[in-house]
């Protein structure tokens, strides 16, 4: 049968995986023991580590799911599951440590005294966790697992490669290992979005490529005739992000056996081969990846098709056409020559139409389902999650005026803006996304409690509002102290004065942090008493439907 | 359009090379152009590589992070030259691998910072920034005064630079490691060199801890020379009046 056929397939590239993981382990001990600095070392024997355990977890074939566990959902494919349910774990986790790295920070900057004098704990030091920790630790593995989700969904074919699939999520969560621990350690190459240095930078390369290699795979075992429109987004965010990932990460590290690279480009090229790096990051990592998740949970949660085809081909070209040109946007009124700003600028507003062609697509799928908005949680986050979409493609566009970007850059308006996009649009549809996934991938009926949904989306509602109007105020009002002359002429505020005048409206963004992270813990709890098979006694349905029910005096 | 279309939908191999045409594009127009045209960075007097010491102190700039509050990049907008100085150029930063731009000030711009305050200032500063700024939110750094500074590998990273375009010439390389010590130390016998080969370098016991290099004397080093190599007084704006 066809079960049988695939556990013999599955196992073929496994000698193959074996025998790469014995080099890996004897490279990362030759390394470990020739290492120039203790963080390399350590990242030598982490990798040594590594990749014994995956040894030993094949020889014991922990990755071969048991021929009773393999899915079939009577259109006679059995899918690769194992590895998404692995996947939904570490986002749910990630989340948590991101989020809880974030409000640290956060809290850091209302009291200073909380960067505790200590060399690893500085804002400095922990900023780039936060950031790697939500955008690759959660929502690489968002992406990651959803990608196989939706892939195999949709091919109707099993995962290509095997083991490969599983290599893909412990060989990317190890390079976020890798990459947190040595920001802490002090390794750094100072990149935003890409402070990790080279050798795991190499790591993420070699992952990615066998990343890209299972999703091609699986499009190429496809039985149904057309690649779904959400592949071709999962597929322009692995492309894209392969390319700008080498470019920008191209190095010279000063020995083999240290941790420390000399940077390929130097000043102006660099700074804008960083932006085209950092702003496509955003476009490719942190919109394409999370609009083929709305392109195929929203259709499938509220039940219809999507609104428009023709509309998603000409955003879908458009949008990964123009989001390319946008990195200058992040370089006005600097050294960068005049010519590349303005053609930044000019592309980062004609970005405005295609990012909202894909937010009219999203919300139009609602079409004859809204009433689902009043009784289905989930199906009210994916909205409020591309109503925020909309709002920060259209706040983004405007930032990007030089005019409006000689006042917003350098200041907390870019932290909102950013985080109206993370919080509000990233954060909430891969929650969405989680909370349908959950219950397919264990088998679960339902989730333990809608309610529970309910209460996370209002705390982390609340949480993003307060964050985003406290750095919009602050960052607008630093701005204007900054550039603020008195009636003789002379600037009005010294930095510090500007520096002092954030202090509330830090306090009320830690705050806004707060609710979110407690959101997803509770989300945390609700996945896991749903994991383990537990439905909460609700009364009714979260809201009541809207048809008037009789009361009972009449 | 369908049928058109079809092509992308039905091959996926098509549909990646598709991808991949469509997303050079916008790099290669915007950034190709940067490495060949003269006009992107216009040559300036007085720009040089930095010093060993400077180049250690720059190191652990990046090692900290300081570039998540702290740019380097003063536009030229009214308020910013009156409180930073003269506005940024290309050439000042034509060294920095990679560069320090930053894309956010919660402190202030660091771009013209040297020479604006003294050692004695810095060192304070970083131990414990409210000690001389009562309102700052900066963490504190005191263990950079006890860190002796990793020197071992100096040559072996200007070497690096060398093989990326960054003009130290032989001199510098093979001295390296003295000229290190020597700048830490004005009564180093190698401390005249210094001056010789990196014209402007601020030689001095920067932490006050003549026995040892540290971490410090490097940091301090690096903040002291940032925005000092051109001369603006030179700069003549009358001139260009037309």
């Amino acid at each position: 049968m066809a079960s049988k056929d695939q556990v013999g397939r599955k196992s073929a590239g496994n000698p193959l995986l074996l025998g790469f993981l014995g080099i890996g382990a004897l490279l990362g001990l030759f390394v470990a023991a020739e290492a120039k600095d203790g963080v390399m070392e350590f990242h030598g024997f982490l990798f040594v580590a590594a990749a014994l355990i995956g040894v030993f977890a094949l020889i014991g074939k922990a990755f071969d799911e048991p021929e009773g566990a393999l899915v079939d959902r009577g259109e006679g494919v059995t899918y690769m599951d194992g590895p998404i349910r692995a996947g939904v774990i570490a986002s749910m986790f990630w989340a948590i440590i991101g989020l809880l790295a974030g409000v640290f920070i956060a809290w850091q900057l209302v009291f200073p005294e909380l960067n505790l004098d200590l060399p690893w704990t500085t804002f400095g030091r922990l900023r780039p966790v936060h950031t790697s920790a939500v955008i690759f630790a959660f929502g690489g593995n968002v992406l990651i697992c959803t990608s196989f989700h939706v892939v195999q969904r949709t091919c109707k074919a099993r995962l290509w490669g095997g083991a490969a699939g599983w290599f893909v999520f412990w060989g990317y969560n190890l390079f976020i290992v890798i990459a947190a621990s040595g920001y802490i350690l002090g390794v750094t190459q100072s990149k935003e979005y890409a402070e990790p240095e080279w050798y795991a930078d190499l790591w993420l390369t070699l992952v990615w490529v066998v990343y890209l290699l299972v999703f091609l795979g699986t499009l190429w075992k496809r039985k149904e005739p057309h690649i779904y429109v959400a592949n071709w987004f999962y597929l322009a965010f692995i492309v894209t992000i392969a390319m700008l990932h080498i470019v920008n990460n191209l190095a010279l590290p000063i020995s083999f056996f240290g941790t420390k690279s000399v940077q390929a480009f130097s000043g102006v090229q660099d700074a804008l081969t960083q932006w085209w790096y950092g702003h496509n990051a955003v476009g490719f990592f942190l919109t394409a990846g999370f609009l083929a998740i709305m392109y195929y949970y929203v259709p499938k949660r509220a039940e219809r098709p999507v609104y428009s085809y023709r509309l998603s081909i000409v955003h879908f070209w458009s949008l990964i056409f123009l989001y390319i040109w946008a990195g200058p946007h992040h370089l006005h009124w600097t050294a960068l020559p005049d010519w590349a700003q303005t053609l930044g600028m000019v592309f980062s507003v004609m970005l405005w139409m295609p990012s909202w062609g894909g937010m009219i697509n999203g919300l139009m799928t609602l079409s004859g389902a809204w009433d689902k908005l009043r009784t289905d949680p989930i199906i009210r986050m994916f909205v409020l999650a591309i109503a925020f979409y909309g709002m920060s493609t259209f706040e983004g566009p405007v930032m990007s005026i030089k005019a409006v970007n000689s006042l917003s850059h350098y200041t907390d308006w870019t932290i909102g803006h950013v985080h109206s996009g993370a919080l509000g649009w990233v954060g909430m549809i891969s929650f969405a996304a989680l909370y349908y996934l959950t219950p397919v991938m264990w088998g679960r009926q339902q989730l333990y409690s809608l309610k529970l949904v309910n209460w996370h989306f209002w705390i982390a509602t609340i949480g993003i509002l307060l964050y985003i109007t406290a750095m919009w105020v602050s960052g607008i009002m630093q701005g204007l102290m900054w550039r603020a002359y008195d009636a003789l002429g002379f600037l009005e505020y010294s930095f510090i004065e500007t520096v002092e005048a954030m202090h509330p409206f830090y306090a009320i963004r830690a705050i806004g942090g707060l609710l979110y992270l407690a959101g997803a813990l509770i989300m945390a709890y609700n996945l896991w008493r749903t994991v383990r098979g537990d439905v909460a006694e609700e009364a009714a349905p979260a809201l009541q439907p809207a048809v008037r029910q009789p009361t009972p005096a009449e | 359009m369908k049928l058109k279309h079809e092509v992308f939908e039905k091959h996926s191999l098509v549909l990646t090379v598709g991808i991949l045409v469509t997303v050079a594009i916008g790099g290669l127009v915007e950034i190709a152009p940067l490495f060949y045209l003269e006009s992107t960075v216009e040559k300036v007097e007085g720009v040089r590589p930095y010093s060993p010491l400077e180049l250690k102190g720059r190191d652990i700039y990046i090692r900290e992070g300081c570039y998540n509050c702290h740019s380097q990049m003063v536009r030229p907008l009214r308020d910013e030259v009156e409180r930073y100085g003269p506005y940024s150029l290309a050439a000042e930063s034509m060294y920095d691998h990679p560069f320090q731009w930053g894309s956010k000030r919660t402190g202030p711009d660091l771009a013209r910072v040297g020479g604006r305050y003294s050692n004695e200032w810095h060192v304070a500063h970083m131990v414990r920034p409210k000690s001389v700024v009562p309102e700052s939110i900066m963490p504190g750094y005191p263990h950079l005064l006890e860190y002796r500074l990793k020197i071992d590998d100096i040559q072996e990273e200007l070497e690096t630079y060398v093989a990326l375009g960054v003009p130290y010439d032989e001199a510098m390389v093979e001295n390296a490691r003295q000229d290190l010590i020597a700048q830490s130390n004005p009564d180093h016998e190698g401390a005249l060199a210094i001056e010789e080969r990196y014209p402007k370098a601020v030689v001095a016991d920067f932490d006050g801890n003549p026995d040892i290099v540290t971490e410090m004397d490097a940091l301090v080093a690096y903040l002291q020379m940032l925005g000092t190599l051109v001369d603006f007084q030179a700069y003549d704006a009358s001139e260009n009046l037309r």
